[in-house]
């Protein structure tokens, strides 16, 4: 046999058939769902009268849409509140479990999925949510698809899907003190741009990504997508194995399963379509400045200067950008005010993540006049952060601390910016008006997002001084 | 699901790069349970100001564009969020294709679910069109049939699109019902894989 790529593998274990025109009936191990892209799915089913094909395979939760603060179950929003019924109601229609705002387990539907263990290797996975990447850090085929694809999933458990081609990211050497997963993809996207790896599966290697812990390579592979890619993924390793031991949906059958699960990387001598390698050891705390993810620099850096672009299409996507978010070419990034701060989504939003800009803020108060949330990934996650008191933390601080959903990341619910509002946030998109119309978005890490936080702008987390 | 064969239309050019469909269809209007009515919603935050009246700086609302079912954009079209509500909306608002250098992966899938065509052509080909859409109205002519762009007046820039896809366009296939015929064989792979 020849060598093969991880992604190789998990596709020829996943083939049902051939389809038409060069086409693949992909099986589909795991279905997540949530209440924005799933009604007009369930719809569909019931105008054609079809079933949900495998209900023990579907797993719903409430996470978008929804407040995180107050008496959840009573959502003011009539329209939200219509989307989150109707959840309900497809899921009592069709047998598919669904945890719902009063379970201990809701949550961001790509945090609670590797919580419960039903994120595992060697599966494919697939959401109507583009974050659904964020499983292939378990060494998971796992993408995001629309609606249409959605209830095709319902219907049929599988996927019609042409090959994608394979990019390998090789991180070479260790990340430097301060430096996080965050600060990695973000430096990634910067360098190969929003459609770098358009078309493309990456598979992350190197031994900066097997140093990471299982969320610390979520935050990589979530925002795999910001790049264009389709999906990407971090081979299994036992910081795998040991994440998963005894979560409520592995495997009961553990051995048997972690012996297939070794076998689940990339062989020596495969090929990928294209190879990109990185010295990690050269990564920077890294912020975005514009209005998408690849528009970012290390924080010691300066807003460019759209003059100097490469083409006229670039100079005028700079120019429009820092018009957006009020910024001067040249201006030192570290000098950028800001107004509020988001530490939450499900790029950051986990324990460790919290942990993080916890220790940032310890000690601290965070600067007058700026508004500041911490919104945990899942309810789980809430629980135990709360049980080492890192909610003391954060509201001694000043923070408000809220239950779990996707909130200000894009502010569907009721937490979002108001025009012209500078925020420093933990989640994936800053595109203009993602959280909310006229809103200024700046992605970093928890730790940065927490020592701006406490400065009123932004910070080299490097230099940060904490107090024990 | 409509399908796709040949369409003649006017073309409105958006000369920007990497639009995100944030921009296509703002995340409120993504509440609706409807696959319908978001045409009124496209492009909401550029077209509109604040008070709710069209910008006249947007290509949309030039009244040389009305009507257009062509539109025309730079790179990397349609990335960012998998809403498919993005489709919904530019169809809705009566776009038949969308010609641009690139498109994002899962909106270009997206777009093959509901009959629209993405039309990649080179960027020396895109800036040809878009020079002549912004001084004039264009009219293309794109057919999938023969994978061409062109002009009455002679212009022609040819087009692949992935076989399954065109197919797909084509036809106005229902592909849960394409996959459904393979039920034995997803049954046998469920029993072979012990899942």
């Amino acid at each position: 046999m020849p060598a093969r790529t991880l992604f190789e593998k998990i596709w020829d274990n996943h083939t049902v058939c051939a389809g038409p025109e060069g086409s693949t009936i992909l099986y589909i191990d795991l279905h997540l769902v949530h209440e924005v892209t799933s009604p007009q799915a369930f719809e569909g089913l019931r105008i054609a009268e079809r079933k949900v094909r495998r209900t023990d395979r579907t797993f719903a939760t409430l996470d978008h849409n929804i407040p995180t603060i107050g008496n959840r179950m009573v959502i003011d929003d009539p329209l939200a509140r219509g989307q989150v019924e109707a959840l309900r109601h497809n899921c009592r229609e069709f047998g598919v479990p669904l945890f719902d705002l009063e379970a201990p387990e809701q949550g961001i539907v790509h945090v609670i999925g590797p919580e419960l263990g039903l994120t595992q290797p060697g599966a494919t996975i697939v959401c109507g949510d583009s974050h659904t990447s964020t499983h292939g850090a378990f060494g998971a085929l796992a993408f995001g698809i629309g609606t249409s694809e959605v209830e095709h999933v319902l219907a049929t458990q599988c996927l019609i899907l042409k090959k994608a081609k394979t990019m390998q990211v090789n991180f070479t050497g260790h990340l430097s003190p301060g430096i996080t997963s965050k600060d990695v993809i973000l430096a990634l996207i910067a360098q190969i741009g929003t459609d770098g790896a358009t078309g493309h599966v990456i598979e992350y290697s190197g031994d900066a990504i097997r140093a990471l812990s299982m969320e610390a390579r979520m935050t990589i592979c979530n925002m795999s997508i910001e790049a264009g890619a389709r999906a990407g993924m971090i081979a299994a390793d036992q910081t795998t194995f040991n994440y998963l031991r005894g979560r409520r949906y592995a495997p009961k059958a553990w051995g048997e399963a972690e012996a297939h699960w070794k076998t689940l990387h990339s062989d020596p001598g495969a090929k990928f379509d294209t190879t990109i390698e990185i010295d990690a050891t050269r990564i920077a705390p890294f912020v975005t400045w514009g209005t998408n993810p690849g528009m970012a620099a290390p924080v010691t850096g300066v807003v460019p200067d759209p003059d100097r672009a490469a083409n006229e299409s670039e100079r005028n996507g700079i120019r429009r950008a820092l018009e957006y978010m009020d910024l001067r070419p040249g201006m030192r990034l570290e000098e950028i005010p800001v107004d509020r701060v988001f530490i939450g989504s499900c790029t950051n939003a986990r324990l460790e993540d919290l942990r993080a800009a916890a220790q940032v803020i310890k000690g601290y108060k965070i600067s007058k006049g700026i508004q500041a949330m911490v919104v945990p990934g899942s309810q789980q996650v809430k629980r135990a952060a709360e049980q080492e008191g890192l909610h003391t933390i954060f509201r001694d601080a000043g923070f408000e601390w809220r239950e779990a959903g996707c909130s200000m990341c894009l502010g569907m619910n009721a937490d979002r910016l108001q025009p012209g509002e500078r925020c420093a946030s933990t989640s994936n998109r800053n595109f203009e008006g993602r959280q909310g119309a006229g809103g200024r978005t700046h992605l970093m890490s928890p730790a940065m997002a927490a020592a701006a936080a406490v400065s009123g702008h932004f910070v080299d987390i490097r230099k940060w001084q904490y107090k024990t | 699901m409509q399908s796709f064969t040949v369409h003649t239309g006017l073309v409105a050019p958006l000369e920007r790069e990497n639009v995100d469909t944030d921009q296509i269809i703002p995340k409120q209007f993504l509440k609706r349970t409807e696959r319908t009515g978001y045409g009124e919603c496209l492009f909401f935050d550029w077209r509109f100001d604040a008070a709710g009246r069209p910008n006249p700086a947007f290509p949309l609302n030039a009244l040389q564009y009305t009507g257009a079912s062509i539109l025309l954009t730079g790179k990397n079209f349609g990335c960012g969020s998998s809403r498919e509500h993005a489709v919904w909306a530019l169809r809705d608002y009566g776009f038949r294709a969308v010609i641009a250098p690139s498109f994002a992966d899962i909106f270009s899938s997206n777009c093959v679910k509901n009959g629209l065509l993405t039309v990649a052509l080179k960027p020396e080909e895109i800036n040809t069109l878009m020079a002549r859409a912004s001084a004039d109205r264009l009219n293309l002519k794109v057919d999938l049939e023969k994978c061409e762009v062109s002009t009455a007046d002679g212009f022609t820039a040819k087009f692949t699109v992935e076989p399954f896809r065109r197919m797909c366009l084509l036809e106005g296939m229902d592909e849960i019902g394409m996959t459904l015929k393979h039920d034995a064989e997803i049954s046998a792979y469920e029993r072979m894989q012990r899942v």
